[in-house]
């Protein structure tokens, strides 16, 4: 009989994990549905009355289609460019017979390792040089610094997971490389380009650091920096900042629930060979 | 026939760097260039507000201005104390949900689903709904301390230096240990359940079974995830910049911050590239001392 509560402590531990874990985000949402004045309740728990006023006042006299646009297109093309590029290379460096694979591996791993912040100072510079800041390529081309080597990273761990025979096959029927690599590899390799693609457009749909450094003014701000640069006359204009949370979080959690094992895929593939 | 070989295998290196070389050139252009320029700047006056200064080199006076300078000190020992107090709590917490998400019999897709959301959802909304609920006015948390009297009924977190720092532990605890969860969880699965169940035929009880046979066989998924986070706890800039803006004063200011404002607000390039400079070297020196822990620690687990 002693053994039933202990096997049960996992379990509430769990839910509760899961509790924390869920809370900010159904309180984010509760709240951005708030009238403004509930807000500065002392307990205001469940929305009583709904309204969707603060979405109103974010598209109509905020712009937020704006950034919304913005970070799409930047995010969308920074995958666009940075994934079949990445592909090649990581092809080559988990298949091909070459020297100083393990350099350039390692290379890669150190580069999206270090602090965004050690690249920003000549990154202004040279963008400012060709004017760039604060257009979409000035975005795309920073993003480029991480997202090529997490692309090069997570898809030579997919390649290196694919078997090989398939590919020695259709070259033994007298196939080229480059054929196979179209017609037998990237099939097989699909869902782990997908993961990676996935993964590289919500670090780019995330980031912060360069979007605020390389952006100067409303039209060209991401999410994410016109979220933080929300002013209210007096004080933060809580409503209005929470339903942007919750606009930014929609993508996010649309591709969560779509992809998740393609996620899971792509966050432990990039570690186990850590 | 063995000249032959050699020509295909030459093909076959060709093939490899034609393939390597966008990728290779992209991130020499722009990432080990720009290091390379910024540790190059870190040497001259730079200061883009007094531009008739021109940028003569003075060699590493911004260094020891830098190791002079109390706010960079301060910054240091902000970030490197934000990274072994928030690194070990995700450590031991996601270990918890790992164990948790292995275990789970029935609803697996909705616990992956709960723990992958924090992960991703942007940093810069993580902190924006931490500071909404440490408000002093709007927040749910701090109504709660107040509540529980663990805090007086108008305790502002941000107003306190060291208070200040729990939204921005809290949201970063929040965030990433569902990341450090899912590491584990990967190396949970490759151990084979048959050594537990060996285990429990001899008597060893969850706990004990759970210390002697899971937790030694994880460290190595442990060593990756605690450098994964440690690195990038190290360049710690979003949570700081929205939570708290590094504020009170700059008693939350983390060296990528600090480095951020010399860069982009007081336009000091030349001093601040030093500031980025240290940064990237905080983080380097980290990541060598933790792959020789890294080489030891396989090795002990394996032996």
């Amino acid at each position: 009989m002693s053994i039933r509560p202990v096997a049960l402590v996992p379990a509430i531990a769990g839910v509760l994990l899961l509790a924390v874990l869920l809370f900010p985000i159904c309180w984010m949402l509760a709240a951005s549905l708030m009238p403004e004045s509930r807000l500065f309740e002392s307990r205001p728990f469940l929305p009583t009355a709904v309204t969707f006023e603060h979405y109103r006042a974010l598209f109509d006299e905020r712009n937020f289609l704006v950034p919304v646009r913005n970070s799409l297109l930047v995010s969308g093309l920074t995958t666009l460019v940075a994934v079949p590029i990445a592909a090649l290379c990581a092809y080559a460096l988990a298949r091909l017979r070459m020297r100083g694979k393990g350099l350039v591996l390692a290379c890669v791993l150190a580069i999206s390792m270090f602090p965004q912040i050690s690249i920003v100072p000549p990154l202004y510079l040279i963008l400012r040089e060709l004017r760039l800041l604060n257009t979409y390529p000035g975005l795309v081309l920073p993003y480029l610094t991480f997202s090529m080597p997490l692309g090069v990273w997570l898809l030579t761990g997919f390649f290196r997971q694919l078997p090989k025979d398939l590919e020695e096959a259709a070259m033994l029927d007298g196939a080229t490389r480059m054929r196979a690599l179209r017609d037998v590899v990237l099939p097989l390799a699909a869902p782990g380009i997908a993961s990676t693609a996935i993964l590289t457009f919500l670090y780019c749909w995330n980031e912060f650091l360069f979007a605020l450094s390389f952006t100067l003014g409303p039209d060209r701000y991401t999410v994410p920096v016109a979220i933080t640069l929300f002013r209210g006359r007096y004080q933060v204009p809580w409503g209005e900042v929470l339903a942007a949370t919750v606009v930014a979080t929609i993508p996010v959690a649309l591709l969560v629930l779509a992809c998740q094992r393609r996620i899971v895929a792509g966050l432990t593939v990039g570690a186990t060979k850590g | 026939m063995n000249h032959r070989v050699t020509s295909i295998e030459h093909a076959e290196t060709r093939l490899a760097w034609l393939l390597v070389a966008p990728a290779l050139t992209i991130i020499l252009l722009v990432s080990l260039v720009p290091i390379a320029v910024t540790g190059w700047d870190a040497l001259h006056l730079h200061d883009l507000r007094l531009p008739w200064l021109g940028q003569p080199f003075i060699g590493i006076d911004n260094f020891v201005e830098a190791a002079n300078d109390p706010r960079f000190r301060a910054a240091l020992l902000h970030t490197v104390a934000f990274a072994l107090i928030s690194v070990p709590l995700e450590l031991v917490l996601g270990l918890g949900l790992a164990v948790m998400m292995h275990a789970a019999t029935r609803g697996r897709t909705f616990v992956r689903v709960s723990a992958l959301l924090p992960w991703a959802i942007p940093t810069v909304v993580a902190a924006l709904l931490w500071r909404f609920m440490f408000d002093v006015q709007t927040g749910i948390v701090a109504a709660s301390f107040r509540t529980l009297g663990l805090v007086g009924p108008a305790f502002d977190w941000f107003v306190h230096p060291r208070a200040a720092w729990f939204p921005i532990i809290a949201a970063d605890v929040w965030k990433t240990t569902p990341f450090v969860a899912i590491l584990l969880l990967a190396g949970l699965q490759t151990i084979d359940p048959a050594l537990g169940e060996a285990a429990e035929m001899d008597g060893a009880g969850p706990v004990r079974r759970f210390i002697t046979i899971t937790l030694p066989l994880l460290i190595p998924a442990l060593v990756v995830a605690a450098a994964f986070r440690m690195l990038d706890a190290l360049r710690l800039f979003d949570l700081a910049y929205v939570v708290t803006g590094g504020g009170p004063g700059s008693a939350t200011e983390p060296v990528s911050l600090y480095a951020f404002i010399t860069l982009m607000q007081r336009l000091r390039f030349g001093y601040g590239s030093a500031l980025s400079v240290t940064a990237f070297l905080l983080t380097f020196a980290f990541a060598l001392v933790w792959v020789r822990v890294l080489g030891r620690s396989i090795t002990g687990a394996r032996s």
